[in-house]
């Protein structure tokens, strides 16, 4: 069985962010990058199923910068077994490569690559869209589970734990399938220094966006990126009572 | 032409975020019209009748849908799709697991998460969990959106008197099937439309102590939230995180317990009126968002605080 897991750089999540003095986007300038955190629990998960027998080859593609062979290689090195980038000098987090772009070239390797299911992130924590996953199963018209705290693997049909906002659901899908992790599927491990060397000589195609017949041109023109408004600095206070006094008398939220 | 928004309902009643939902669609249109997509449904059907703003129902009620998947709901939504220039969903699970998918079926992108509407093709939404807002322009024909609910006032669910049209469902598809649904069952307010929560992180330090939160929640009539930490460390169920990744909240009174407060969870509480944290480290971030902070074991204060209220 073959897995393909699709992942993006972006920033990494310790970051803290600074919208560029124009107004135009996020300095990604000299950030630290890395793996979506979505995206490393999907690997992971990948490799899980690998360990266990379930699967044969794990294919992780990325579209974006020719610098994201970087977490190409750190998902390689996690237990990938090789890696694909569709290169692109657009941006990927605002204004460049959108979700339905991404969905669509995302098809393509499929089609290409023929696995048994797709497993990826619900969301980047840069744009925050948590779009892609679902619209691919839709061009494919695959089954679609997303959200995914718990999946069990089987001959032809994957069973998946879904967390929603009403507790949890679980759903039978027919393979072919796409999955969507959430943060409760697991926990990912740090890839080996030994095991991030050896990810170096792994196999690492590079296509150029350019040679997909696709229109990739952004629907959403980003007309400008802004900081949110900061709140109101607040005060101590020095005891429970103090707070009683300040909720009911001051702020008047608590009668 | 005229706006649709797709509710998501319990069978009975359309939940509180489908109202915010209409009410971000009245800043588009004033020819509001709903999907109710469910099996016995009726009442839920009627409701969304009564609600302010709501000119028309399509009401679809077949036993098929009494799980709705993406796979069955996203082909009807993106057929009834072309009768309009917005079709709108609340940016929940629910909404979030359908619409793209529907979007792909049109063609068009997205705008996930609209906190503002600056007009018909202009919108504003929270970016790098909340730390930079985008106004987007959308260049496709029909916009698929999702809304956060805090950002927009609810339409009032008394007033309307909408016409009903019934239109058939599609079939089951065969891609997936409903297994199981393990419901949180509570008698709290929901999160999302909380005037008060009490939320709790890892400082609480277990299960079993989580029930300081639930009884100072339960003194006060709040709803029960949580951080990250906390859910994965199964304190509390899934459901309850609130943050980039989980519930955007935004009530009149957020009182954070042990929570250090990372970006992650900051910016799901954020547009809380007024928020409160104890907390034992005085360093916490916690304290830079909050309005009154209290540097306290929270063993102690916690129970003081559900005494003297
Ligand atoms: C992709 C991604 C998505 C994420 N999404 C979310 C999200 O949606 N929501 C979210 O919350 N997090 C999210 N996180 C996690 C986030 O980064 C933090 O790890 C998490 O919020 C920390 O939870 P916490 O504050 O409970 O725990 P900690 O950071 O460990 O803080 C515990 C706090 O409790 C205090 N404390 C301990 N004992 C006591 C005591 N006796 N009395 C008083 N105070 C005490 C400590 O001083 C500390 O400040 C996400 C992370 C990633 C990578
Ligand atoms: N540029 C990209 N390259 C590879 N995978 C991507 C890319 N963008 C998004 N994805 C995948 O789609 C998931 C959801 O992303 P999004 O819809 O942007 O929130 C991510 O977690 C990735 O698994």
């Amino acid at each position: 069985m073959k897995i393909l897991v699709p992942i993006k750089r972006v920033i990494d999540y310790n970051v803290k962010i600074h919208v560029k003095a124009d107004e135009t986007g996020v300095d990604l300038a000299n950030v630290k990058m890395s793996l979506n955190p979505f995206d490393e629990i999907a690997v992971e998960e990948a490799v899980r199923l690998k360990e266990a027998g379930k699967t044969s080859e794990i294919i992780v593609v990325s579209i974006g910068s020719e610098k994201a062979q970087e977490q190409i290689r750190t998902a390689i090195a996690m237990g990938a077994d090789r890696g694909i980038l569709v290169q692109t000098d657009d941006p990927i987090d605002l204004g460049g490569i959108e979700p339905l772009a991404v969905a669509k070239i995302l098809k393509i390797l499929v089609e290409k690559e023929n696995p048994d299911f797709v497993l990826m992130g619900k969301q980047s924590i840069d744009d925050d869209s948590n779009q892609t996953g679902q619209m691919l199963s839709a061009l494919l018209g695959w089954a679609q589970g997303t959200f995914a705290s718990a999946i069990e693997v089987n001959n032809k049909s994957i069973i998946v734990t879904r967390e929603i906002d009403g507790g949890r659901e679980t759903l039978k899908l027919k393979m072919p399938a796409v999955i969507t992790t959430d943060l409760r599927l697991n926990e990912p491990r740090y890839a080996k220094l030994s095991d991030i060397i050896k990810a170096k000589k792994k196999e690492l195609e590079i296509i150029s966006i350019n040679t997909l017949d696709i229109d990739c041109s952004p629907r959403l023109k980003i007309i400008k990126v802004t900081e949110p408004p900061a709140r109101q600095n607040g005060i101590k206070v020095s005891n429970v009572d103090e707070l009683i006094d300040k909720l009911k008398n001051e702020a008047k939220v608590l009668s | 032409m005229s706006v649709l928004v797709i509710a998501e309902h319990n069978n009975k009643r359309l939940k509180a975020v489908t109202l915010n939902t209409i009410g971000a669609a009245k800043q588009l249109d004033n020819d509001i019209h709903i999907l109710v997509a469910g099996s016995s449904c009726n009442s839920a059907v009627e409701s969304a009748a009564k609600t302010e703003n709501i000119t028309k129902v399509l009401k679809i009620n077949s036993k098929e849908l009494s799980h709705v998947t993406a796979e069955n709901i996203a082909p009807i939504i993106a057929d009834l799709a072309k009768n309009y220039t917005h079709v709108l969903a609340p940016a929940s699970t629910f909404g979030k697991n359908i619409l793209p998918h529907a979007a792909a079926l049109l063609d068009v992108q997205q705008i996930s998460d609209i906190s503002a509407i600056i007009d018909n093709d202009t919108f504003e939404r929270p970016v790098y969990a909340g730390n930079a807002i985008a106004t987007v322009k959308s260049s496709d024909d029909i916009k698929l959106i999702t809304v956060r609910s805090i950002a927009f006032e609810p339409s009032s669910n008394e007033g309307g008197n909408a016409h009903i049209e019934n239109i058939p469902s599609k079939g089951k598809s065969k891609l997936s099937s409903f297994v199981a649904l393990r419901e949180t069952i509570s008698d709290r307010p929901e999160l999302t439309s909380a005037k008060i929560i009490i939320a709790g992180g890892r400082g609480i330090g277990s299960a079993s102590n989580f029930a300081l939160i639930e009884k100072l929640a339960n003194k006060i009539g709040a709803a029960v939230g949580a951080s990250r930490a906390a859910v994965d460390a199964g304190y509390i169920p899934n459901d309850c995180q609130i943050g980039q990744t989980g519930k955007i909240v935004a009530p009149d009174l957020y009182i954070a317990i042990g929570i250090s407060g990372a970006i992650q969870h900051l910016t799901g509480i954020k547009d809380s009126k007024i928020i409160v944290a104890i907390n034992n480290d005085e360093n916490a971030p916690i304290f830079q968002v909050a309005d009154y902070g209290l540097v306290a074991d929270l063993f102690d204060a916690v129970p003081e605080l559900e005494n003297k209220l």
